[in-house]
């Protein structure tokens, strides 16, 4: 499916989203400015075909966390078609409790000026100026992330005001629909970050593409009510729900994220429909992990040739892998996915 | 049957998109195609055209590299398979990269094209743009530039095809063809069939 056959009506929708906001003029006179005045005649930044299409251009790719530079440039050299600048993996984050936080600027511009690939960096869920910040030191692709502690318990950021495209994680299908509603460009599962235990991700990979074959199905058969009903109960646009059914897919890109840490898991997460792979804690908490990077890359790109998978597992050692924990044996309050939904 | 097997290389990147434009190009031409996602060396031997798709030119090039596809792939280029590079696709297919920040790169690359190119060239993703662009031979197409490069010098056969004036960088090419070869800066599987369909006419022997 091409993101391309998005573009229409996603189109329609930040104009409606955009048009309604008594916000926009509050926050025009704050400093944010859409769409952005540009030199050139006819030159326009910031649009839907730029916002959707560049995560089309990540696909089958890897995107990987990293803490500094020396990081960023060992996932460069592996192939992976992006970095996440992060002040902690979120193994660590979970770890040292307590408030976490948009990632230190300086190491975010110091990774910027090291590597080609496009940079990420995370920003808490609902905190519009770390996502005005990360847009103005010139971060690509910002992550509304459930492993930073959440500043906006009943809100996300309303992402058609920005320029820069956003990614947003989901556990199932309305979640998503709700994310790209209010502008995400990119939608990643949320798994459960820092395990290291791939198995949350395949909960909400299946979760997702279960509703969306209900979807197709009803849409198939004609079935509007369902369609209607899926809607309300989600509380998404039915353009939005039809497009998903008509499509067979989210219309934007789907990464897998959330305790990938070996190259099968990353086959696995593909082959279980995924565009793309976020790989964060896996690598660097790893005790190889020049070997598990490339290896993790080779495994997304080629996760349905089984020879080369093979090939990819056989680069690492389960001895060098990251420790895992099992989801179970975490309390209800240490559980980050059931942030911002 | 189908009247023309075309390939998309398929390491990494919006083969989808390209796929899609494909399909409709063949639609709008009133022809079967078949589109195959070319990842082994054995997939290459009888697509009668390819395109490089979009992506990151990096991974794109140590991926190629490492199943051996890059020097089988810039064989046939170079013997005169009809190939469309958009983006990353462009930088591959060029003989000089450098990046606007970074400069050189030594990144892995097919090297068939004479075009010098430098990637990044617009600024960061905040600043991807999109265009009315006329560019030779195809009219005016709306170009959607996503991280996009910049052609900087053509030399020998190459022609520019489209030309762009952008604040800071001045005026650059941002598409060119070399024989049966067609490079762009931006990404034409995204808005348009016209660069597809071209290729087509070519691979048929048409055009």
């Amino acid at each position: 499916m091409s993101v391309s056959q998005s573009f229409e009506y996603l189109e329609k929708l930040r104009d409606f989203f955009y048009g309604m906001l008594e916000l926009r003029d509050r926050l025009r006179e704050r400093g944010f400015i859409w769409p952005r005045p540009y030199p050139v005649d006819g030159l326009v930044v910031g649009t839907v075909k730029v916002k959707v299409g560049f995560p089309a251009m990540l696909r089958n790719g890897v995107i990987m966390d990293v803490t500094n530079v020396e990081q960023s440039q060992i996932a460069e050299e592996a192939g992976a078609v992006g970095v996440m600048v992060l002040d902690k993996l979120p193994y660590d984050v979970r770890k040292a409790g307590g408030v976490a936080r948009m990632a230190d600027i300086k190491v975010i511009e110091d990774v910027m000026r090291h590597v080609t690939i496009p940079v990420s960096a995370k920003v808490r869920i609902g905190h519009y100026y770390e996502a005005f910040i990360l847009e103005s030191v010139g971060v690509d692709l910002v992550d509304e992330s459930e492993v930073l502690t959440p500043v906006d318990e009943q809100h996300h950021i309303n992402k058609w005001l920005f320029n820069v495209p956003f990614v947003n994680g989901c556990r199932e299908l309305c979640e998503a629909l709700r994310r790209i509603s209010e502008g995400a460009s990119m939608i990643r599962s949320k798994g459960e970050a820092g395990t290291g235990n791939v198995s949350e991700a395949v909960k909400h990979f299946k979760a997702l593409y279960k509703s969306i074959e209900e979807l197709a199905s009803a849409y198939r058969s004609g079935d509007e009510e369902r369609l209607r009903d899926f809607a309300r109960q989600c509380q998404v646009p039915i353009e939005l729900v039809t497009l998903t059914a008509r499509l067979g897919r989210l219309p934007v890109i789907t990464f897998a994220a959330g305790g990938i840490a070996t190259p099968a898991d990353a086959a696995l997460m593909m082959w279980l429909g995924a565009d793309g792979i976020f790989v964060g804690s896996g690598i660097f908490k790893s005790q190889d992990p020049r070997e598990r990077a490339e290896a993790i890359v080779l495994a997304t790109a080629h996760w349905d040739d089984p020879e080369i998978v093979v090939e990819s597992q056989r680069m690492v050692s389960e001895r060098s892998a990251m420790m895992g924990m099992d989801v179970k044996s975490l309390r209800p309050e240490e559980l980050l996915q059931v942030r911002g939904v | 049957m189908f009247d023309v097997k075309v390939g998309v290389l398929a390491l990494q990147g919006d083969v989808e998109e390209h796929e899609h434009a494909f399909k409709a190009a063949a639609k709008e031409l009133g022809l079967t195609i078949e589109v195959v996602r070319v990842r082994r060396t054995e997939q290459l031997s009888d697509v009668r055209a390819i395109v490089i798709p979009g992506g990151e030119s990096t991974t794109i090039g140590s991926l190629a590299n490492r199943v051996k596809l890059l020097d089988a792939l810039k064989e046939r280029i170079i013997d005169g398979l009809p190939t469309l590079g958009t983006c990353a696709g462009a930088i591959f297919m060029a003989r000089e990269v450098k990046d606007s920040v970074v400069g050189e790169t030594g990144q892995p690359i097919l090297g068939v094209m004479d075009i010098a190119i430098v990637r990044n060239a617009f600024g960061r993703q905040r600043d991807s743009f999109e265009v009315d662009l006329n560019v030779d031979g195809f009219g005016t197409l709306r170009a959607v530039f996503i991280r996009a490069p910049a052609i900087v010098k053509v030399w020998g056969d190459t022609k520019p095809l489209a030309k762009l004036r952008y604040p800071r960088v001045g005026e650059v090419i941002v598409a060119a063809q070399e024989n049966a070869m067609l490079a762009t800066a931006f990404h034409p599987e995204l808005t348009t069939t016209a660069m597809h369909k071209y290729l087509l006419e070519i691979a048929r022997g048409k055009a």
